[in-house]
């Protein structure tokens, strides 16, 4: 069970390998990889991914072991960045690793309802209008409903 | 002594990311009461209280959550992570 919170860009493919050989018992490794999204309107010039040092690495633990609680996981991981990330650029990642797919999907969608508004992360999109911080949707409130 | 975080809009809105606050407040409530009557840039950042959260101590929490022991609090929007 990892958990980075990290400024610089991480090898995706790497990460992953590492992850799967790592788990030499389980039979499925799921992962999810989130990326910045350029606009509707396409002129997305950055993201500015700020967060609570201490806390996020402590809300995405306590995440993680609720997980370990739920389903039966071998190891799970999660990567999340922070600072200016371009459009198109890898924001984050989790990997759940189960002796069979069931776990490790459930798990893995778990951990992203949760991520996306219990962890303390917050996103800015500026352009050459300016900067706007994005707005919570009430939809990913709403998906936590389903795990209570 | 308690150490007052700010996140995105809500530190714009105050204009310090941290401070140390000198305060009597018993509860989170009394804490955001206290500082909204010092000065209208926390009263602005404080108007809709519905569209703020809080952590006590690295932790979410109510509104109503008591204060005595606690070291940290932190304001901020809705989280918009992953």
């Amino acid at each position: 069970m990892v958990v980075r919170v990290q400024e610089t860009a991480f090898d995706l493919g790497a990460e992953v390998k590492g992850f799967a050989e790592g788990c030499k018992n389980a039979g499925a490794v799921v992962t999810f990889t989130g990326l910045v999204r350029d606009l509707a309107s396409g002129n997305l010039d950055r993201m500015l991914i700020e967060h609570y040092p201490g806390m996020t690495e402590k809300a995405l633990s306590e995440i993680e072991a609720e997980a370990v609680k739920r389903w039966s996981l071998d190891d799970s991981l999660i990567i999340h960045r922070h600072g200016s990330l371009l459009p198109g650029e890898i924001i984050m990642m989790v990997a759940t690793a189960s002796k069979h797919r069931k776990d490790a999907f459930e798990a893995a969608e778990f951990l992203m309802d949760y991520l996306k508004s219990r962890a303390p992360f917050w996103k800015q999109e500026f352009t050459s209008e300016g900067a706007e911080w994005v707005e919570s949707k009430s939809e990913d409130e709403a998906a936590l409903g389903r795990w209570s | 002594m308690i150490d007052v975080l700010y996140f995105a809009w809500v530190r714009e809105r105050i204009g310090v990311p941290k401070e140390s606050v000198d305060t009597q407040a018993t509860s989170v409530t009394e804490l955001v009461a206290e500082l909204s009557a010092r000065e209208e840039r926390y009263a602005m950042a404080f108007s809709d209280i519905s569209a703020l959260r809080v952590a006590v101590d690295q932790e979410l929490s109510e509104f109503d959550a008591p204060l005595q022991g606690v070291r940290e609090v932190a304001f901020f929007p809705p989280m918009t992570g992953g």
